[in-house]
């Protein structure tokens, strides 16, 4: 995973596990070296966000990523790139890049990652708005349970500038990759069911974190991830739709 | 997979709202592309557009999802007495036990975009009344038809550019056989927009003539909008013998670029062979095969290579996109309601457009009329996810 003040799994997971202090500090992106030199270039803060947390969950995993089967998640595009084509329209001359319009798609990610991959298996590419990571975990959870494969799930979310910010405040970008198997092996973290429920979303106890799970939709992973940091088995109840919520059981 | 009954199905493409003219077109032969006049664009291309968008009023409680593809969602939704059947449904089910997954590739992004000649010329800043979460944001349509309905079950938007509301239909399965829903309403909405025309534009894949797919003179694509829905339910013991079935789907991804099919149409072969692989068909079981056939070069060439690889010219073919124009993340959704027609009418549509079809496949010219028991619908979209579904009766 990768956020602010949280530079990879190992780091978040002492911060989360109470074993080291969280020091907010601004996202720092780069574009792995995974990518041909032309997509390198033309990645956007989407595309490095999700390719870099894909391959950190990969790599600890020890699998090849070709293999797998992928649920790329998020609340938005690149709001970057989003605010450049939407003041170029704006203008006189309305010329925009192919490169931007090609990043502007939602599966820009999804497509980055698959040519650095090598991966030919299905990309699914959701968007539930602020429930965008149970959206994304739910469907990795049912393609497991229904195709009896490895899946991937890469849930990100990078900040608009302005005058996007104001309607949409993201502070910054936060992502997390988790990879779901249909049988347990050496390397497993614990196991993991589903279902929609009532109950009210888990917030965290610190109250900074807690303000960080609810700035950025991929952060509504915050509690998940805690509990799989402190190694606690149990129910965690995630963010999803209004009206309903993602109720996650986690055992060992 | 286990087969699906697609209990209710709709179309609204610039050929007109529902199915009667959908299907009237595709007997005929006819298109209703039109010189792109949309909006302030200036390009010098081809539209499908649909008359009355504009005009259509949300109710006032969805006010805030106010924009031009909830409104075209909702005209779609009200068509061939596709919102009763999700109603009744509803009431058979629990409003609880139906999921929404829908389609968009640029979802309401045409809000924003007149929003940023509206920017305040002092601060920058965006007018008061632009609701991003309502009209812009990718989930939009997916959250407005639920609170349209006041469904409450599983909800979700797939946003897989040209291949998104084909898709929507392996999801809503995938859902139902895990338990979590008995129905689903699948389908696919996309508007026009400046992005995209000009988007396309900029990578040279529009043309400025009405589309020709799988044409030797194709140029490019003719952008179109619509809306399409299905509702999918579980498979009930006693079938009536016409009911049409979602037999099977197959997805794959092209790793190769993010803006030009795989040359040898690899991506889109895997995801043909993974649909009959799921429907447990063989090629020759296929009676018609609705082609993603967008009309640029080098899509119809690399989908021409992958149809001949794995069904040689034995499937007749064509693409209804010089009919619809390409509805880009609603296209799937168009074209597998284009397939539930051919079934239940006994058509094999016409590719409109198109004169002097590529050698090498059956590509059909004049709209036939005979039995259709099981059709092939292809999607493959942008930065190269694909997706293949299989139509068909249930014996």
């Amino acid at each position: 995973m990768l956020g602010p003040g949280l530079a990879d799994w190992p780091a978040c997971a002492a911060i989360l596990a109470g074993e080291a202090a969280w020091v907010p500090q601004k996202t720092v992106l780069a574009a792995p070296d995974l990518l041909p030199p032309a997509e390198r270039r033309r990645a956007v803060r989407v595309v490095k966000l999700a390719l870099t947390v894909g391959l950190e969950a990969t790599r600890a995993a020890g699998v090849d990523p070709a293999a797998l089967a992928t649920v790329f998640s998020s609340s938005g595009g690149d709001g970057v790139n989003c605010h450049q084509i939407c003041e170029t329209l704006a203008s006189d001359d309305r010329q925009i890049s192919p490169t931007r319009f090609h990043n502007s798609v939602h599966n820009a990610a999804a497509g980055y990652w698959s040519i650095a991959t090598g991966a030919t298996a299905s990309a699914a590419v959701l968007c539930a708005y602020d429930g965008s990571f149970a959206a994304g975990l739910l469907e990795a959870i049912t393609q497991v349970a229904v195709d009896r494969a490895p899946c991937l799930l890469i849930a990100y979310d990078a900040d608009y500038p302005e005058p996007l910010r104001a309607k949409r405040p993201v502070p910054d970008a936060f992502g997390v990759a988790l990879l779901l198997t249909p049988e347990a092996d050496g390397q497993a973290i614990g196991r993991i069911s589903a279902r929609l429920t009532d109950a009210s979303a888990d917030s965290l106890a610190d109250p900074a974190l807690d303000e960080l799970r609810r700035a950025i939709p991929a952060a509504r992973s915050l509690p998940l991830l805690a509990a799989i940091a402190q190694h606690c088995t149990g129910r965690v109840v995630l963010d999803y739709l209004d009206h309903t919520r993602l109720a996650v059981d986690l055992s060992a | 997979m286990h087969p699906l009954l697609i209990s209710s199905y709709t179309a609204t493409t610039c050929l007109g709202r529902g199915r009667e003219p959908l299907r009237e077109a595709l007997l005929a032969g006819a298109s209703s592309l039109k010189p792109c006049d949309f909006e302030t664009v200036v390009l010098p291309t081809w539209i499908g557009e649909v008359a009355g968008t504009d005009e259509e009023k949300l109710p006032a409680a969805l006010a805030r999802f106010d924009c031009r593809n909830n409104r075209l969602a909702q005209l779609g939704l009200v068509q061939d007495g596709f919102a009763d059947a999700v109603r009744a449904a509803a009431a058979r089910y629990g409003n609880d036990r139906i999921g929404v997954f829908l389609g968009t590739s640029t979802s309401g992004i045409l809000e924003t975009e007149l929003a940023y000649r509206r920017r305040d010329p002092q601060t920058g800043a965006l007018p008061q009344d632009f609701d991003y979460a309502g009209s812009h944001n990718t989930f939009s349509v997916g959250a407005f038809v639920q609170a349209w309905f006041g469904l409450k079950g599983p909800a979700v938007v797939v946003s897989s550019a040209c291949s998104s509301s084909a898709k929507v239909f392996a999801a809503a399965a995938r859902m139902m056989t895990v338990g979590l829903i008995d129905a689903a309403v699948v389908g696919g909405v996309d508007s026009l927009c400046l992005t995209t025309l000009y988007g396309f534009n900029s990578l040279e894949l529009t043309s400025s003539h009405a589309c020709r797919p799988f044409d030797r003179a194709r140029d490019g694509i003719s952008i179109g909008e619509a809306a399409a829905f299905a509702l999918l339910e579980r498979t009930p013991d006693a079938l009536p013998p016409d009911a049409i079935l979602l037999l099977g789907s197959g997805e794959s991804s092209d790793a190769y670029h993010m803006s030009s099919p795989h040359p040898e149409g690899r991506g889109a072969r895997h995801a043909m062979a993974a649909a009959l692989a799921s429907a447990e068909l063989a090629p020759q079981d296929i009676d018609y095969i609705n082609l993603h056939g967008t009309a640029t070069p080098s899509n119809d060439a690399a989908e021409g290579r992958a149809v001949a690889d794995l069904f040689g010219n034995a499937a007749p073919c064509s693409s209804t996109k010089g009919a619809t124009g390409h509805t880009l993340g609603a296209a799937g959704g168009v074209e597998a309601v284009i397939a539930a027609l051919a079934i239940r009418d006994g058509i094999i549509p016409a590719g409109a457009g198109t004169n002097d079809p590529e050698p090498g496949l059956d590509y059909v010219l004049a709209t036939r009329r005979r039995s259709v028991r099981r059709v092939l619908s292809n999607s493959f979209g942008f930065g190269g996810t694909n997706c293949s579904l299989i139509l068909g009766r249930a014996a």
